[in-house]
């Protein structure tokens, strides 16, 4: 069975999620993750957030295959 | 000897050695709201020699919920009159210079270039970016610090041999509709007490070389829980070629503008539209006119009264002689009619196409 992979979501991001951490099946790479979080959170669609897997960033798509931790890291600028 | 920093110097890793670079330090503090209180609270006591207080804002009655520097009866003062005020006040050991201005692209180079190391705590995207900035081509530690409600973000940039910096974490500027600030989310005041104070901890780790600082490294910080998430950063190509190369090409940067989410299209791509309303903001003495269909002229210089200017489209392209005043139209007209779409044509009429 495939591992479970756990999202941290900060900010307006975990706003919009509703929580800071939520569990999903094992996904292969960051851009099937992002489309499943936009169809099941779709006002994260527009919203600017860096994306890290296993706390490093990622600019491009990637492979999370085995990856533990996707974190989703909106910019703050407050003061 | 018994003085004022005995508690400190007596810590071995400080020693009379940390106290001098202290003593000898200039910090500039950008920012006297949140942050900046007990920013610049822990760095005067600790007894850093200089600080640059940068804020051109004025107190406001809603500050004082987490702006501990001042009270009731500073309402209406500038905040870096009455900082500079109690702080020299209570230490007589401390040179503080104040800017009780806002940076820009044409100021901040002057007044960053002064100081060894640099604190952001001011509370916009635009002026983070302009100091990420100005400090990546100055090569001048930054320490950084933001946050948002219950949460908040640090980290310390431009340290070392590929030191890292605030592009490499977040390489674009949102727009100020995709992040609200402080003053539209709420906060508790003491959530940039707490984020402030770890900002002061790091700029002494920065000056002294006391324990690491967070050099390439994030921290993400959540007051309701108090969990910690650190993120390693690597400096990044690509956002590295979203900094301007130099000074001159930074200072021809609207940083407002970046942020405003306002796009910037070319005098071919606008022509395509055949819908579109033109706006020409120049000053009536400027020259060429460019006959345009569905064209309107309003001076830059007349945008104090909006209220009488109506659009026939739901799309406007702004242009100018150059490119930069229609940006900062275009930014000024969105705030006055949110539902239309302004579009700011670069390089204005000089790019326009010969034939």
């Amino acid at each position: 069975m495939a591992e479970k992979l756990i999202i941290k979501a900060f900010g307006m991001v975990a706003e919009e999620i509703g929580q800071s951490e939520i569990w999903l099946d094992s996904v292969s790479n960051t851009q099937e993750l992002l489309a499943i979080l936009k169809e099941r959170y779709p006002g994260l669609e527009g919203m600017k957030f860096s994306l890290a897997v296993d706390k490093e960033l990622v600019s491009e798509n990637q492979k999370i295959d085995g990856a533990r931790e996707v974190a989703l890291l909106p910019p703050f600028s407050g003061g | 000897m018994m003085d004022r920093f005995e508690r400190q110097v007596i810590l071995r890793e400080i020693g009379t050695e940390g106290q001098t670079k202290l003593q000898n330090a200039s910090v500039l503090l950008i920012g006297l709201g949140g942050l900046g209180c007990p920013i610049l609270n822990y760095l005067s006591a600790a007894g850093v020699g200089k600080i640059g207080l940068v804020d051109g804002d004025l107190v406001s009655i809603s500050n004082l919920n987490r702006q501990t520097l001042y009270g009731e009866n500073h309402v209406g003062e500038l905040k870096t009159d009455v900082a500079s005020r109690i702080i020299s006040k209570k230490y007589s050991d401390i040179k503080l210079e104040v800017y009780p201005f806002f940076l820009n692209p044409k100021n901040a180079f002057e007044v960053i270039s002064q100081y060894d190391l640099v604190i952001d705590g001011t509370d916009n995207f635009p002026t983070r970016y302009l100091v990420n900035d100005v400090c990546f081509l100055l090569h001048k530690p930054l320490v950084f610090g933001a946050i948002f409600r219950h949460e908040g973000q640090v980290s310390v940039f431009n340290l070392g041999e590929n030191a890292c910096n605030y592009r490499d974490l977040f390489p674009n500027p949102p727009s100020s509709m995709e992040v609200p600030n402080c003053s539209e989310t709420g906060v508790l005041g003491v959530l940039p007490g707490l984020i402030g104070t770890l900002m002061a901890t790091e700029s002494i780790k920065v000056i002294t070389g006391y324990a690491e600082a967070l050099r390439n490294r994030v921290l993400f910080f959540d007051s309701k829980t108090y969990q910690q998430y650190f993120l390693d950063l690597k400096p990044n190509a690509v956002a590295r070629n979203l900094i301007p190369k130099s000074k001159k090409e930074l200072e021809q940067l609207d940083y407002e503008f970046l942020c405003s989410g306002i796009p910037i299209i070319s005098w071919e791509e606008g022509l395509k539209s055949p819908k579109a309303q033109w706006l020409d903001v120049r000053e009536s003495h400027e020259m060429p006119k460019l006959n345009l269909n569905n064209l309107i002229e309003i001076p830059l210089s007349e945008f104090y009264d909006l209220n009488q200017v109506q659009f026939n489209s739901d799309q406007v392209f702004v242009y100018c002689q150059s490119g930069i005043r229609s940006q900062k139209a275009a930014v000024k007209l969105k705030d006055h009619f949110p539902h239309k779409e302004f579009i700011s044509i670069r390089g204005g009429v000089n790019a326009y196409p010969k034939n």
